[in-house]
């Protein structure tokens, strides 16, 4: 009897596929909703973990902590390096990451910091040396996939915190890679460690020129999408770096810790008084973030449901159309020994067999879509996506789904059920 | 000594009216195993009826209709499905094959339902004796006339019926095409021990089956 479903169902191939296509457009939909939505929470709150607060320069607070803590957006500028003296002499912090940034290196981002940074996101060594000398690198485990490098390995970074053509290559001596990372599950599987100095040096810091190098406006236009303006900070700094003889060492973000809870109360306003400085805490601005997030997965879950919905009506619609046609087949059935239930069964496998396949369709769409989109978006690829993570809400999606192609068949079922088959084949004889 | 052949259809006194008007008056007759009838009458005569009534698809005014012994009138709706089910196979006027099937499920579903299984040998078996194994996973629309009225001949006899019905199995047919499908029903018939009922209006046929009764317009 499934087999006559199934032969039902190749016999009209476009309705049938039409039905199939909408209800796995819904399934691919939902399913890609739930799974962004949940490993960007999940990664979200894993970078973010044990950081009560973030330094950096003025600005939007929610860019500095895109740009600390998820490295995806522009820095907002630079503090000056003597923050980090500052802020460990007050009793209430626990610990401070200073973060440099500036350089990337194939698209990837050199973040010139402490050993702590590594110790916030349990990274350990796949190989190498967990050294972080000058000159020396540790790379994350997506990094060392991504770029193929090894131990030993030299490379020169590049202006920018993107791999945009307009960023230029350091004139510096090359950094080594001394050491590969485990893969973590977060923003660190994706960046470059090396040393505060190392960064610093990068930029010439040490050698008394071209401090403006840092300047984080520059980084601004870098992250942009407007690669034309790429190409203005090194004008910028040809123009102006002579002028500036004041030796500057500074660092782009303070990932800080509170010792005990006056810490929330007192480190902010301090760091507020300073000229050019704003403390933004990661727990508000993520909270915030997800919530202007959430508006739009609200919106698009809507529309994945109203596309099921329609799916439904579609199979609704084809089987109601189909059993006016075939109600001398099913007559016939009853007449050559099938039971009422057989024939009511054999509609609602025909409703269920076409969710299933939607299902199925939407699995792999769903999947399929988000590996596509993972493997083309670098910014995707930053957030750590990954498609072949199965959520157990898919389980409840394709149920629903699966449950509007049997009540989308019950009604026509229904129907044939009631009215007597063995009739309409008398009659017509 | 054979024991004597056991009755296969039995027709009493049998009075059909549809909307007040009579169809049939007063039938009465009786076919023992083996005993093939051909039912004559010309179109309008009520030998489509005479059929419904033979299969539980209809119910007479008076009289009684028993097929192997069972009285199809007097059953519930589900008993005379089962009875119709375990004695008889039906060829319809306008075949009724699947459309959505080939011819071999069309055998293969005719046969589950009838049976509870599939035989896949048997079929063979049918759709080779029926002369049509080139066209069997064909579609019944891309049969030609006589092919698929072997084909539903075929259907009938998938399920081991003790009785055939026919309903005008060769008036579309040339004459050919008559001869072949009235030798290959009474071959088939012989062959799985099935008896034959065959209402038709074409008096080709009485050279096939000599023991034939004329139904006559009722008054
Ligand atoms: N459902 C029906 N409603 C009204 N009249 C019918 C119906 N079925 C058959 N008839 C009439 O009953 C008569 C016998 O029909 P039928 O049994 O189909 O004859 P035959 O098969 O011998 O050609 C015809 O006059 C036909 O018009
Ligand atoms: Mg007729």
């Amino acid at each position: 009897m499934v087999r006559l479903s199934i032969a039902y169902l190749r016999d009209r191939p476009f309705t049938t596929l039409l039905n199939i296509i909408l209800l796995g457009l819904a399934t691919a939909t939902l399913i890609i909703l739930v799974t962004v939505s949940t490993q960007l929470g999940t990664r979200i709150e894993k970078d973010a973990r044990g950081i009560d607060l973030v330094v950096g320069a003025k600005g939007s607070p929610l860019q500095l902590i895109l740009s600390s803590i998820y490295q995806v957006d522009a820095p907002t500028g630079n503090i000056p390096a003597g923050t980090v003296d500052l802020l460990r002499r007050n009793p209430s912090v626990a610990q401070v990451i200073p973060l440099a940034l500036g350089d990337n290196f194939r698209g990837f981002r050199i973040v010139g910091t402490e050993p702590a940074y590594l110790d916030l996101y349990g990274a350990t060594l796949a190989s190498g040396k967990m050294n972080m000398k000058e000159g020396e690198a540790l790379i994350g485990a997506d990094v060392a996939r991504v770029t193929g490098a090894t131990l030993g390995q030299q490379f020169v970074g590049s202006h920018g915190l993107g791999s945009g053509e307009g960023a230029g290559q350091h004139e510096h001596d090359p950094m080594t890679t001394v050491g590969i990372l485990k893969p973590t599950g977060t923003v660190v599987d994706r960046l470059i460690i090396v040393s505060v100095p190392t960064v610093w040096h990068m930029h010439g810091i040490e050698h008394d020129h071209d401090a403006e190098h840092k300047d984080g406006e520059a980084h601004s236009h870098e992250e942009g999408h407007d690669h034309a303006e790429e190409a203005k900070p090194d004008l910028n700094d040809l123009a102006t770096g002579g002028e500036r003889t004041e030796m500057q060492a500074d660092v782009t973000a303070l990932l800080v810790k509170y010792r005990n809870a006056m810490g929330a109360v007192s480190v902010p306003s301090l760091i507020n008084a300073q000229a050019g400085m704003q403390a933004a805490v990661p727990a508000i601005e993520t909270t915030r973030l997800l919530s202007f997030l959430g508006v739009g997965l609200d919106a698009i879950e809507m529309l994945g449901w109203l596309i099921a919905f329609t799916g439904g009506l579609a199979i609704f619609v084809a089987l109601l159309n189909a059993l006016d046609a075939r109600e001398k087949d099913l007559a016939l059935l009853r007449v050559m020994g099938a039971t009422k239930g057989s024939i009511f069964g054999t509609i609602l496998v025909e409703g269920l067999l076409t969710a299933a396949l939607g299902a199925i369709l939407g699995v792999l769409l769903g999947h399929g879509v988000i590996a596509a989109a993972a493997a083309t978006s670098p910014r995707l690829q930053e957030l750590g996506l990954n498609a072949f993570a199965f959520h157990p809400a898919e389980l409840a999606i394709i149920g629903a789904v699966l449950g509007i192609g049997i009540l989308a068949a019950l009604i026509p079922a229904i129907r044939l059920f009631r009215v007597d088959l063995t009739q309409i084949l008398a009659r017509a004889a | 000594m054979d024991a004597p052949a056991p009755t296969v259809t039995a027709v009493a006194n049998l009075h059909y009216a549809i909307g007040g008007r009579t169809i049939i008056g007063d039938l009465s007759f009786a076919q023992k195993a083996g005993e093939h009838l051909l039912l004559l009458g010309a179109s309008g005569v009520g030998k489509t009826s005479l059929i419904n009534l033979l299969t539980g698809l209809a119910t007479p005014d008076k009289g009684s209709v028993s097929i192997c012994g069972e009285d199809m009138a007097s059953l519930p709706g589900a008993g005379r499905d089962d009875l119709r089910r375990r004695t008889t196979g039906i060829i319809f006027q306008t075949l009724r094959l699947i459309s959505a099937l080939s011819v071999r499920d069309n055998l293969r579903l005719a046969q589950l339902l009838a049976t509870g299984s599939v035989d896949d040998s048997k079929i063979n078996g049918l759709i080779d004796a029926v002369g049509i194994t080139h066209r069997a996973d064909a579609r019944p629309r891309q049969l030609s006339q006589g092919e698929a009225q072997r084909a539903a001949i075929a259907r009938a006899l998938v399920g081991k019926p003790r009785l055939i019905v026919a309903d005008e199995p060769t008036s579309a047919l040339d004459d050919h095409n008559a001869e072949i499908v009235a030798k290959l029903l009474l071959d088939r018939a012989e062959e799985e021990g099935a008896t034959l009922l065959i209402a038709t209006h074409d008096q080709r046929l009485k050279a096939y089956l000599p023991n034939s009764m004329t139904l006559q317009k009722a008054a």
